[in-house]
């Protein structure tokens, strides 16, 4: 019962805290520039508010745009069961490993793209096809980073990645790890629409990739498209910083342990977000045909940590 | 041991019913025609799935051999579990794509469409029958059990998709796409001959047996050129790069059922033969033969993809992304080789079921994909997704078919594509632990460049899917587009639910893919290192994932998103309204993006392996340049890479053919001469030996 539970806290976590994560991140940034920056609640009074409106849909749009926010949001919620945010092995452990998870969040994005595509608005064609154009380029980098942990760990399961870290630290984190790291920050925020890949604070829809593909979103769907958005980054950098740093994962099942474990993956959100503030505040967006380069800079650290991790073995 | 009583059977209903159904075309008349053959196939192929079901139930391989004069040229037939697998998979593709022909073609016949891409040759009565006798020569092709019988069929299959490619051979392109395919199909047709002659030297009557039994005393060298040229053949007729020119050619121009059955079937009939040689009859040989054989499908994949995507031509995209599907195949063929050479029984069996079911999956998303661009190509008489848009309100049915197989084929959970490529990343994975650095290294490379290539096949179906079925029609064609009959809706749907049950039930798949190399020489045929069940589990249950309960996930995680918003009391009111155009009055189809468009940004990014060619005339006004009167621009992307490999073996073939037109001067006459003094020639070579 008590593992089927878990399995509903993390599900509540991550629809509840993804919100509050980037009201942080932005909170953070407004007084790294100098402005006092909206409240940490804002995400949440913006979805609520959007939740209230009506939905204006185009007359061209087809069923594709009415479920594609179904989609994404479905697929990121799934998603967020089979990582371990808060314990590790969870009951769903065996239902996907991280390679589903990362093509679970391709499906919602898919999906997006088609919706962009649905409304024969320029906008959300040339969104959808840069937004593909940069999820394709980054798989590889995702695909030898998992790789690479699921050579050291024997498995592509989230929980025995964890378990096995947490058993043997000294195996499994080898020099590789630091490059690894890297690699899946730089396709983090390429993959979640950061700096300097794409700006979620602009206005413009020319400069714009993900605000662009979802440009005729409205109202609730709005809410879930932006939702399930938040959901993902909170779900990146909560896999970022377990896999790399699973202290604080329980592995007992203890109330003590578990309160534990929501305290460290708080912490560990609050430091990866803080660089990303900083990060966000020191680098300018990149022209679009630059992106490769710097998506084939995580290719080759990813290329290298899995080198140097057959090298010592 | 013979054959049961009931897989005779079977397998005679399936002969006697494609004969027939090839019959009945050429008899009846042209409605009746297209029935009567139809449902005729279908028996055939359905029969042939019968045949395949009892023999893989029974186990080993029965041996059935027809009387023959000469024992030489005998007819030897076998059914084992790889051929039963083959079996099941023609009928897969089969069926559906029989039971399309039934509404495929009457309203616009040959000359109906309009514009040189649209051309097809569905009407025209000996096509029809040609169908039927493919999918017979396909079907006895996996079942031969001797050299001769392996060839003639090969052949046989050969021959009639080339008649099937040119059609009615009143199109250049489509006898242009004919040439390549002849060329390229009897190029590699004489290294499988000479593959298997070589193999067969020692033996009496070429019989499959005695070449296992023979092929361990081969000399090294003779069974390397053994296997390299069965890799040259074999792989020519898979479609693998850098040999896969005729197949962007060939697919297109062909109907679209037949489109289906060569891109799902016949390219995995080149597959079956380099497991049938490589594997089955020399029995596996060094790990460079594997390591090659994956090189070649990290080549094709990556390079089909990348075709595929700048492609506009939607069949010809469909025929690229099946050289990147061979790819991934060859991909995991090659690992399952070189497993076998290190002795890891398990895990070799495990890439090869992977292969295998990767190309069961791929026959079925691409034979629906080929069915469903038949329909839009009967419905708006074009393969030009310019000038395709907001098909899925005109072809509702046929947009969720080709939606479930763009999905499945960019390897999206939970569909099937997801499925066969996890279990070819977790092979991938197993070989981290082949204790050889360079091969673990290949092994990591290979890796990354499946993931890209999946990714880029996700680029590539949105844009496949979106483009001719989303957002507002470009022409007048595609306006009135209407949804097509519905024993064409029929056959995409069966393949459409084939797609999803392979992918959310994988243990459907497991008594096929479990049994498949069973008996074949350094794999396990007790497989522990995978097992498909309610969860599939990889590398004797290291990793595992359940597509079942993932899908089950979705959907109650999509069902309870609305029920929730409606407990929340969200707000449920919704307004039409134009698309946003910046205040612009009229929504028109010329501010759409455009396919061309979709695909810049990569076209850009891989701007050094395409090499397009741009011309931009800009008319500037006469008083000022800062006001322009018209612009032209015009992008091209050649194969260049064709041309580079191609063109210098034509220069080289073309005066040896030169040569050889001075004994071919059509006389008839002439003909009769040659046939009287090889015979002459032959009896006293017979005489004097």
């Amino acid at each position: 019962m008590i593992p089927w539970l878990l399995e509903g806290l993390q599900c509540l976590l991550t629809l509840l805290l993804a919100p509050g994560l980037i009201g942080f991140v932005r909170l953070l940034k407004a007084r790294l520039q100098g402005r006092r920056g909206a409240p940490l609640v804002q995400p949440y009074r913006d979805l609520a508010k959007l939740l209230d409106k009506e939905r204006v849909v185009s007359t061209q749009a087809s069923w594709i745009f009415h479920a594609a926010p179904f989609v994404v949001f479905a697929s990121t919620l799934v998603a967020s069961l089979l990582i371990p945010l808060v314990a590790a092995p969870l009951p769903f452990d065996r239902v996907g490993d991280l390679i589903v998870v990362v093509y679970l969040l391709l499906l919602g994005s898919f999906f997006l793209a088609l919706a962009g595509l649905d409304t024969a608005s320029p906008f959300g064609g040339m969104g959808a096809s840069r937004e593909m154009t940069i999820a394709a380029l980054a798989e590889p980098t995702i695909a030898l980073a998992i790789f690479g942990m699921g050579a050291g760990a024997g498995s592509t399961n989230l929980g025995e990645i964890v378990a096995r870290t947490l058993a043997h630290p000294g195996s499994t984190l080898g020099s590789g790890h630091l490059m690894a790291f890297a690699a899946l920050f730089i396709v983090m925020l390429a993959e979640c629409g950061r700096l300097p890949v794409d700006n979620p604070a602009t206005h413009l829809e020319l400069t714009m990739i993900h605000e662009a593909m979802i440009l005729e979103y409205s109202g609730p769907y709005l809410a879930l498209v932006e939702w399930a958005a938040q959901m993902k980054f909170f779900l990146f950098l909560a896999l970022l910083s377990n896999l790399v740093c699973p202290w604080g994962v329980a592995v007992a099942l203890r109330p003590g342990t578990l309160g534990l474990a929501v305290a460290a993956l708080v912490l560990k959100l609050a430091v990866l977000a803080a660089g990303i503030a900083v990060l966000e505040t020191r680098l300018a967006k990149l022209r679009l045909f630059r992106v490769p380069e710097l998506l084939g800079v995580s290719f080759l650290l990813a290329l290298l940590a899995i080198t140097s991790s057959f090298l010592v073995r | 041991m013979p054959p049961s009583f009931e897989v005779i059977g079977f397998l005679g209903i399936m002969a006697v019913s494609y004969i027939a159904a090839a019959a009945a075309a050429l008899l009846f008349e042209d409605d009746r025609a297209r029935r009567v053959t139809g449902l005729l196939s279908a028996a055939g192929a359905l029969s042939g799935m019968g045949a395949a079901a009892l023999g893989l139930a029974a186990g080993g391989s029965s041996v059935l051999e027809l009387p023959s004069a000469l024992p030489e040229a005998a007819l030897e037939f076998s059914l084992d579990a790889l051929s039963a697998a083959y079996l099941l998979l023609i009928g897969l593709v089969g069926v559906p794509a029989a039971i399309y022909s039934l509404g495929y073609g009457p309203e616009r016949a040959v000359g109906a469409v309009d514009g040189a891409l649209g051309r097809h040759s569905t009407g025209w009565r000996p096509a029809r029958a040609i169908v039927p006798l493919f999918l017979l020569a396909m079907s006895l092709v996996v079942l031969a059990n001797s050299v001769f019988t392996f060839l003639l069929f090969w052949e046989v299959m050969s021959l009639a998709s080339y008649f099937l490619v040119i059609g009615r051979g009143d199109s250049p392109e489509n006898l242009s796409a004919g040439r390549w395919y002849a060329g390229m199909a009897h190029a590699g047709f004489a290294a499988i001959a000479a593959a298997l002659w070589l193999a067969a030297a020692g033996t009496e009557a070429g019989r499959f047996e005695e070449i296992r039994q023979a092929a361990g005393m081969l000399a090294p060298a003779a069974r390397h050129a053994v296997f390299l040229l069965a890799l040259l053949g074999f792989g020519s007729k898979a479609g693998v790069l850098p040999l896969h020119a005729w197949l962007p050619r060939a697919h297109p121009a062909a109907p679209s059922h037949v489109s289906a059955l060569m891109s799902g079937v016949m390219l995995k009939i080149g597959m079956y033969g380099l497991l049938r040689v490589g594997l089955d009859l020399l029995g596996g040989g060094p790990p460079w033969w594997g390591g090659l054989v994956l090189a070649l499908g990290v080549v094709s994949a990556l390079g089909g993809i990348l075709s595929a995507l700048v492609e506009n031509d939607l069949k010809r995209l469909l025929a690229y992304s099946s050289v990147e599907n061979i790819g991934i195949i060859f991909i995991a063929v090659g690992i399952g080789l070189v497993f076998q050479s290190y002795g890891m029984a398990g895990l070799a069996s495990m890439a090869l079921a992977a292969a295998l079911y990767h190309a069961i999956n791929h026959a079925a998303f691409k034979g629906l994909l080929f069915l469903g661009s038949g329909a839009v190509l009967q419905a708006t008489g074009t393969r030009n997704m310019e000038e395709m848009g907001g098909l899925i309100k005109r072809m509702p049915q046929t947009a969720l078919c080709f939606l479930v197989g763009s999905t499945a084929i960019a390897a999206l959970p939970p569909l099937n594509g997801f499925a066969s490529e996890w279990m070819i990343f977790q092979s991938l994975l197993a070989g981290a632990a082949i204790p050889y650095p360079l091969m673990a290294a290949m092994m990591a490379i290979a890796a990354g460049t499946l993931a890209l290539t999946g990714g880029l096949a996700a680029v590539c179906f949105v844009k496949a899917f979106g483009i001719p079925f989303l957002a507002m029609p470009r022409t007048a064609a595609a306006e009135e587009a209407r949804e097509v009959p519905r024993t064409m809706r029929l056959g995409m749907g069966l393949l459409a639910s084939a797609c999803v049950l392979l992918g959310v039930l994988p243990f459907a798949a497991a008594p096929i893919l479990s049994r498949a190399f069973f008996g074949m020489p350094g794999l396990s045929d007790t497989p522990a290192a995978f097992r498909l069940g309610l969860v599939m589990e990889a590398g004797a249950g290291a990793s595992a994932i359940s597509p079942t309960a993932l899908a089950l996930c979705l959907l109650a995680a999509g069902g309870a998103i609305p029920l929730a918003f409606r407990l929340a009391g969200s707000s449920r009111a919704l307004r039409r309204a134009e698309t946003w155009g910046c205040g612009r009055a009229v929504q028109s189809p010329r501010m759409e993006y455009t396919s061309t468009a979709f695909a810049e940004p990569l076209r850009r990014v891989f701007a050094d392996l395409y090499r397009p060619a741009k011309t931009l005339d800009i008319e500037f006004h006469p008083e000022s340049k800062y006001f322009v009167r018209s612009i032209q621009y015009q992008s091209r992307i050649r194969a260049w890479f064709e041309d580079a490999v191609y063109r210098p073996l034509f220069g080289l073939a073309r005066p040896l053919a030169g040569t050889g037109r001075l004994i071919q001067s059509g006389s008839l006459h002439l003909y009769i001469a040659y046939i009287v003094a090889a015979l002459l020639a032959l009896l006293l070579l017979a005489r004097w030996m």
